[in-house]
């Protein structure tokens, strides 16, 4: 049995087919700001559900103006739109059936937001697929991540060609130029390769903008994990001349600078194991070298040139905490589950002159062969991935 | 109100969907994650003629597939950083895609490379269907696609997330939906309310990554597994009814069938629970160690239970006493978890390999084998006469 809701769904549905001959209007003006109050926990969930029925069930000549509701949403919101432009799309009958040139100048507003600009290039592309590659070529430089890593995908594929053509030094030319505006990790780290195969250099520790130089201090004593909550010295006053408590005794602040290009601190290289005595007895073949259930801290000075939006975007699979001139800004207490080049973002304020950023590095106590690491990465980008560097360049932080 | 044509309507009427059937498969493993059908409800010969249709599939997952009438419901993820999010609907018919909708990933995508964002099986109450992803984002969406809310778990809980990734599956009873989302650190199971969206309780579970699904013990009651055990919960209000504190498997996950919960415990220990009132702590049957299951969960059918090992190897066990009857080895490895109607049992290995099983008293035996070429990290659905199994880039229905 079809329920009278669903009969009624497929009524409006059927008004608003092209072959049924009626226009109807959208009325999605009173819709959208009901869309936008969504937030945590499901609040405003029930009212949305009604207004998503009012916008799933507009024109598609109305997808501009869904599209456009997403600017400054939160990601809920945005996402209740996603899926409404989806049923939008579908009663059209379809991207042919699509308003492409009111998307393309929607498209061309680099104001609005990135994800719905991509969704718009991929309606348009679902259209005109020859239309939407064209468009590409004035991307490289996009503020959506993934329209600029179409467009620096098609400046590879040209360097591919000149590559294959033996016009070697055009294809590192078009290379770098694809190296320099690429934001995506695995673009980057191709194109690094193919440079340096063809006798080209990068600094891919600049172009990310990792942190290289810190001082740091430790080990502090992480025994059962309530290293992590414990408030060491550290976290209350910072004086990098002072010699603080560590767990075997007394530890100071010394300067650590990585040669890891994606800026990779090893805390283990500060804080090797001490030498097992002559007459130890083979390791268990699951232990690797390493301190265990220890706590590190390492501190940078960041000269922002502004006062500035900023991401701070770190990699690591111990569990840390990170301040920003003395105020938390996110922790996470999970170990050895993993780590990749910003595996998390966090959206910061940096102050014009000087930026303290302190970051708590903890190490359990599983001895497996996965559970050695005791490192991090770091670098401050805007929410792009374009690397902001310090005042003084990428090396002149750590004081 | 403008005439409309007869035919129109009636293909309006055509294209709603079709009300749940009693053999709907509308949750990971099926009812009480037994993964269990009716005898004889499956082909036992199998041919690559049986592959009624493969559909290509808009994005990667190995999560599990649901039947809920004519439709097939299955969720994946694509994009760069799997950040798009899909929960597809698709003729049982034909394969063909009838709705696609699309959210964007509001928590962490990053996850183990074997696994993906679109691992943790949806669920259905027959009228909804209820989809979480990776990144804790979850949706409902009634049968024709439209959307009744969405939630970014991540987005109100920061610190939910594993960065190996999130596998657990959802549950819906006494209209509630159970949302485990266990981890190292802010760790949780919500119950939410399946009409609006909104939370009805939220209980701190054991920190530690978790990626085993609850079982409905019966309606409104559910097991929670972990480390630790199991936790029987009353959906509406979140309250503990029983505990059993012996430890669990955090990767296999416990079935319930004939009153009896098989929890991947020291081996596998079997709890009654008290037929009268299952909210009533249960007591303990039986308990053997050399019933071991690996990523599979163990099955149930007849007198008998199965589990593979980590070697590829089935094993049979008495169900009165979980002493071992017979075992064999099934080339794995396996990641899904079979189905069985007590008879024969269906595996499909991690290569796309189908095995039936013929499950005997004191021996198993394969009787047919079905080659699908395509990796196979799903537990297969069952309904209506047709295995259902997704690989990263298609859907297949086998059978009828």
């Amino acid at each position: 049995m079809v329920s009278h809701h669903r009969f009624l769904g497929a009524v409006a549905l059927l008004l608003s087919l092209p072959s049924g001959g009626v226009a109807v209007a959208s009325p999605i003006t009173d819709a959208l700001p009901v869309i936008r109050a969504v937030d945590h926990e499901g609040k405003g969930n029930a009212a949305a559900a009604k207004a998503w029925s009012v916008i799933a069930a507009a024109d598609a000549s109305a997808l501009p103006d869904i599209l456009a509701g997403m600017d400054g949403a939160n990601p809920i919101a945005a996402n209740w739109l996603r899926s409404a432009i989806d049923a939008v799309v579908t009663k059209a009958g379809g991207n042919a059936r699509l308003p492409v040139d009111s998307l393309v100048r929607f498209l061309a507003e680099t104001k609005h937001d990135p994800r719905a600009r991509r969704l718009a290039f991929d309606l348009v592309r679902g259209a005109d697929a020859a239309r939407a590659d064209k468009l590409l070529d004035g991307m490289v430089e996009d503020p959506s991540v993934e329209l600029r890593r179409d467009a620096v995908a098609k400046v590879i594929a040209r360097a591919d060609a000149l590559k294959t053509g033996e016009k070697k030094e055009e294809a590192l030319v078009a290379y770098q130029k694809a190296f320099s505006a690429s934001r995506n990790v695995e673009q980057i780290q191709a194109l690094a390769t193919t440079i340096r195969e063809l006798g080209g250099t990068v600094d891919l520790t600049g172009h990310f903008g990792f942190l290289r130089g810190w001082q740091i201090v430790g080990p502090f004593d992480n025994t059962d994990g309530k290293g992590f909550a414990t408030v060491y010295p550290p976290e209350e006053t910072l004086d990098l001349s002072a010699a603080l408590d560590g767990k075997e005794g007394k530890v100071s602040w010394q300067p650590v600078e990585t040669a890891d290009e994606y800026g990779v601190v090893n805390v283990n290289l500060s804080y090797p194991p001490p030498a097992p005595p002559a007459d130890a007895k083979p390791a268990d073949s699951d232990s690797k070298e390493g301190l265990k259930g220890v706590i590190a801290y390492a501190v940078t000075e960041f000269v922002s040139a502004e006062d500035r939006p900023a991401e701070i975007r770190l990699g690591t699979k111990n569990a840390w905490k990170i301040w920003l001139n003395g105020s938390p800004v996110f922790e996470r207490e999970e170990y050895h589950r993993g780590m990749e080049i910003d595996q998390y973002r966090m959206p910061v304020t940096l102050r014009k002159g000087p930026n303290t950023i302190l970051i708590k590095v903890c190490q359990d106590e599983q001895r497996r062969p996965w559970t050695t690491e005791w490192e991090f990465q770091l670098r401050v980008c805007d929410e792009v991935g374009t690397a902001i560097h310090p005042l003084g360049g990428p090396d002149s932080v750590a004081k | 109100m403008p005439r409309l044509p007869a035919l129109l309507i009636a293909t309006a009427l055509l294209t709603a969907a079709l009300p749940a059937r009693s053999d709907d498969w509308l949750e990971f493993r099926g009812p009480g994650g037994a993964s269990r059908v009716k005898e004889g409800s499956l082909p036992v010969e199998l041919s690559a003629a049986d592959v009624r249709w493969s559909a290509d599939l808009p994005g990667r997952g190995l999560s599990g597939v649901l039947v809920v009438g004519d439709r097939a419901f299955v969720t994946t993820s694509d994009g760069p950083t799997q950040d798009r999010l899909h929960l597809v609907c698709l003729s049982t018919s034909t394969g063909k895609i009838l709705w696609d909708r699309q959210v964007w990933a509001t928590g962490r995508t990053m996850c183990h490379s074997k696994t993906s964002v679109a691992a943790p099986t949806p669920c259905s109450d027959g009228k909804r269907v209820y989809a979480i992803f990776s990144s804790n984002d979850l949706v409902c969406f009634d049968l024709d696609g439209n959307l009744q809310w969405l939630r970014g778990i991540t987005y109100d809980y920061p610190n939910v997330s594993n960065s190996l990734g999130m596998a657990s599956s959802l549950l819906v009873t006494a209209d509630t939906v159970i949302v485990p989302v266990e981890n190292d650190s802010e760790s949780y199971s919500l119950g939410i309310d399946a009409a609006t969206g909104v939370n009805r309780w939220r209980l701190d579970r054991p920190k530690g990554a978790n990626w085993t699904s609850p079982v409905i013990l019966a309606p409104g009651l559910v097991a929670l597994q972990s480390k630790t055990g199991i936790e029987a919960i009353r959906a509406t209000d979140g309250s503990t009814a029983w505990s059993y504190t012996d430890g669990a498997d955090t990767v296999s996950s416990s079935a319930l069938a004939d009153g009896i919960l098989y929890v991947p415990s020291n081996g596998i220990t079997a709890l009654t629970l008290d037929p009268a009132d299952p909210a009533k702590q249960p007591t303990q049957a039986w308990r053997e160690n050399t019933l071991s299951p690996a990523t599979a969960s163990c099955v149930v059918a007849g007198d008998a239970l199965y589990t593979i090992n980590g070697a590829g190897v089935l094993t049979a066990g008495d169900r009165a006493t979980g002493k071992r009857r017979w075992q064999l080895r099934i080339e794995g490895p396996y990641s899904g978890t079979p189905v069985t109607d007590g008879k024969h049992l269906w595996a499909v290995n991690e290569a796309g390999l189908v095995r039936v099983v013929e499950l005997g008293e004191k021996e198993g035996k394969v009787v047919a084998t079905l080659d699908l070429g395509d990796e196979i990290l799903c537990s297969p659905a069952a309904a209506d006469g047709a295995l259902y199994v997704r690989s990263n880039t298609k859907l297949h229905k086998i059978g009828r």
